[in-house]
């Protein structure tokens, strides 16, 4: 115990070390957040949910920080809706039933048109259709007739979309009809307060229209949003749960497997060692990944059959010849001969004294080990073989490869979660490399 | 055995030392990549994948014989299918079909051992083929130019790089290049998307994927050219992602060398820097950079699907890619199969090596493995 406090302290002189260990720490830290915070089958219905979920999304919207360092601003999404926030929405009473004014009043001082605007409709009635009738006002005073109709009890009315709009917008796009100075071109971007008014009519007491309005812009959050409109931040937050437990647990399997086969064979030597050094060699041309594949492809894609797989290729894998040619070493050692003349079993003496004696061997292999694993989730997500259920990182690179990010522009898509995986990566083996000196002391400096 | 030889011929020549340590190395791989093949069919076969194949290729050929067979177009097609079952029913037992697994599981083996990989579902070579074993073939070359290249830069620069810094030790070229070592923690796909974005998306300056412009150059110096340049990021991507980690290895391999007494008595006696370099440390060190540069191109050869989708590289990985996504199933049995004999071929090319570098195997001493 006190070895492995002197360790940890001389840990801190390296400052690699620590760097790695924060990061580690951070992750973890993330990681027990996550699964509290959003739960694993809402992560699962929110990562699986459609447009009804994430409707109020813009479609590949980079980060909204991004904004920062842009010297043209683009437009954030901006959502208003009369159910939830008050003061929108005024209701008097009239003849028949209930007269509704909505008002919307925004401020819109992007250099960028938004991409979409959209009026979701939604409606309590007793006997007829509620009548809606919207107008677009402009910062200089203009007042622009958009559309009137009878509505359901839920109604979209996507303005971008309406073409008779457009046509008496002269036939220009309608976000540029809405938004342009007046006769700019190429078309500016009016800055200043818009309103969007609805006036509705109900014709029977007690009925209700409520009204979200929403300005798709093209930046959306803290990590954008995909093709989907999903909010990237919930497979992001999901993926370092899953890439840690991956990594960590496939390098415990692997590590811990390889170090008792290797004991096993070295200690009773002969036809054992033989056998067990042939298996390896088999082991080594059995391909890989292909072989996942394989069993992704043909039995199960869920990410416990892929890591028992990856373990079971994994157990005669090269590790064992490391740790073979320290055991060798050790197996000569006094103690060793000492231990048997006292009349230690085979058991008692691998486990008491041959494997206790790698354990410095053993730890910086396996931190050194978690980003390999780590990395080869993702490589089958990006083979289109990831978890079915989980968001994961893997799965953000898979889902903006094919979908084009590079080619497109998309580059946030790419980058967030490559950029998740390399901190990953460097942090467990910037701290494998730091233990690798401070356990194995004959290395260092070298 | 090694003893044996030492005691019998002595006076060996170092040529036919090398060839026999190959030819035993040569077989006890081919036992090996046996039980692996046998292994790849076991897993294969746990869902009855191998077998389906086999009834789909009958059936093709009972229908197609029955089809062009002059004396039979005339029958009602009811009589046709009778005769199709009755042919079918005939060849599955021909084949063993109807034989338990542990019998089947053989024929398999060889039919893979012989390459005998059976058709497509619906893939094809560039000449319409749907035979599995043309399909794979034909993406062999542009696999094995692609990691070939990749892997003998990878080899020389590492090599070239590890003894000069080894030389160099603790200055600050040294330190900074240790301190890269973390980078080869991501694999060769990952640094592949980085410099596509860079060189590709923002600059522009070389393609995103692809093994020549389309349609390929006419003169042969234009299609060179293109093929180096579609060439320059997967291997970059590759080269990038093992690097560091090799010149740290290497570099500790020399290091403790280079310590050795007989290095310090070859200074000793004032002998030139690269003599020494060249004789007494980088000769001995040779092999075991060899076995450590095994594991290494292993290692690289099992990123290969993921590197040639990314690149969009047409190679066997790809081809793996291609038939995971419409579930080929001959295809994806088939690749893995020749992935299998590529790491066997690999591991043997660098035996061979080991053992012309090793002067334990040239000059017949004992062997402690």
């Amino acid at each position: 115990m006190r070895s492995t406090l002197k360790n940890l302290d001389e840990l801190l002189h390296y400052p690699s070390a620590v760097i790695g260990l924060v990061v580690v720490l951070l992750l973890v830290a993330v990681s027990i957040y996550t699964v509290i915070a959003i739960p694993y089958q809402t992560a699962i219905n929110l990562w699986r949910g459609g447009e009804e979920t994430w409707y109020r999304n813009p479609k590949n919207a980079a980060p909204a920080w991004t904004n920062f360092f842009r010297t043209k601003k683009l437009p954030v999404t901006l959502d208003f809706n009369t159910a939830t926030q008050p003061g929108l929405k005024t209701v008097k009473p009239s003849t028949l039933g209930e007269s509704f004014s909505i008002n919307i009043p925004f401020d819109f001082n992007y250099d960028a048109f938004p991409n979409e605007l959209t009026v979701f409709f939604t409606s309590q009635y007793a006997s007829k259709l509620p009548f809606v009738a919207l107008a677009w006002k402009t910062p200089d005073g203009r007042t622009i007739r958009l559309q009137n109709f009878s509505i359901t009890n839920s109604q979209n009315y996507r303005i971008t979309q309406d073409a008779a709009l457009q046509v008496r917008l002269n036939g220009v796009p309608v976000t540029q009809g809405l938004f342009a100075v007046p006769g700019s071109n190429p078309p500016q971007v009016l800055k200043g307060r818009y309103v969007l008014q609805i006036l509705g009519v109900t014709f029977d007491k007690g009925d209700n229209i409520d009204a979200e309005f929403v300005s798709y812009g093209d930046l959306y959050g803290l990590a954008g949003t995909d093709y989907l409109r999903r909010d990237l931040m919930v497979a992001l937050l999901w993926g370092t749960p899953v890439a840690l437990a991956f990594g960590l647990l496939a390098a415990v399997g692997t590590t811990f497997t390889q170090m008792f086969i290797a004991a096993v064979s070295t200690w009773f030597g002969g036809i054992v060692d033989t056998l067990i050094q042939r298996i390896t060699e088999v082991n080594l041309v059995l391909p890989f990944l292909p072989i996942l594949i394989m069993i992704g492809t043909f039995y199960s894609r869920s990410i416990w059959v892929i890591l028992t797989s990856v373990i079971v290729l994994s157990i005669f894998g090269a590790g064992i010849k490391t740790f073979r040619a320290v055991f060798m070493q050790t197996k000569e050692a006094p103690y060793i001969e000492a231990a048997r003349a006292y009349g230690a079993g085979n058991m008692r003496v691998i486990v008491r004294y041959l494997i206790p004696r790698i354990i410095p061997l053993l730890i910086p292999q396996f931190v050194v080990l978690i980003p390999s694993f780590v990395f080869l989730e993702a490589s089958l997500a990006v083979l289109g073989l990831g978890d079915p259920t989980l968001p994961t990182w893997g799965k953000i690179i898979d889902d903006a490869y094919t979908n084009g990010a590079l080619f497109q522009g998309w580059y946030y898509w790419v980058l967030e979660p490559s950029a998740l995986l390399m901190i990953t990566g460097l942090a467990f083996s910037m701290l494998g490399f730091a233990f690798d000196r401070i356990f194995n002391p004959r290395l260092r400096g070298q | 055995m090694h003893e044996k030889e030492k005691a019998v011929k002595p006076a060996d020549s170092t040529l036919s030392r090398i060839l026999k340590y190959s030819g035993v190395r040569l077989v006890s791989l081919a036992i090996t990549v046996v039980i692996g093949l046998y292994l790849t069919i076991l897993i294969a076969n746990m869902g009855g994948y191998v077998d389906q194949i086999r009834k789909a290729g009958i059936e093709l050929d009972a229908s197609t014989r029955v089809a062009s067979d002059p004396t039979m177009r005339n029958l009602s097609a009811a009589v046709k299918k009778q005769r199709i079952n009755a042919i079918i029913v005939l060849e599955e037992h021909y084949y063993g079909l109807d034989q338990p697994f542990l019998v089947r599981s053989f024929t398999y083996l060889s039919d893979a051992i012989t390459l005998n990989l059976g058709r497509a579902l619906q893939m094809t070579s560039n000449s319409g083929s749907t035979q599995v074993r043309l399909i794979l073939l034909e993406r062999l070359p542009p696999t094995l130019l692609l990691f070939a290249t990749a892997d003998l830069i990878l080899f020389f620069l590492a090599l070239f790089a590890a003894l000069a810094l080894s030389r160099q030790y603790g200055s600050f070229i040294d330190k900074a290049l240790i301190g890269l070592t973390p980078l080869s923690s991501a694999p060769g796909w990952f640094y592949g998307i980085f410099l596509i974005l860079i060189f590709a998306s923002i600059f522009k300056l070389l393609p995103f994927g692809g093994m020549t412009d389309s349609p390929p150059p006419a003169g042969r110096f234009l299609f060179i050219l293109s093929l180096l340049k579609h060439l320059a990021l997967p291997v970059l991507a590759i080269t990038l992602s093992s690097i560091f980690l090799d010149i740290f290895t290497w570099r500790t391999f020399f290091l403790i060398y280079s310590s050795e007494d007989y290095v310090d008595m070859a200074k000793a006696k004032g002998l030139p820097a690269n003599e020494i370099e060249s004789r007494y440390i980088l000769r001995p060190t040779l092999p075991t950079i060899i076995t450590s540069f095994a594991l290494l191109v292993i290692g690289v050869w099992t990123g290969a699907p993921i590197l040639e989708t990314i690149f969009n590289w047409p190679g066997l990985g790809r081809v793996l890619y291609q038939a995971v996504s419409e579930f080929d199933t001959p295809v994806i049995i088939g690749s893995t199969v020749i992935f299998s004999y590529l790491l066997a071929v690999t591991v043997f090319l660098l035996d061979f090596f080991y053992a012309l570098v090793d002067p334990r195997v040239k000059i017949g001493g004992e062997k402690n493995t």
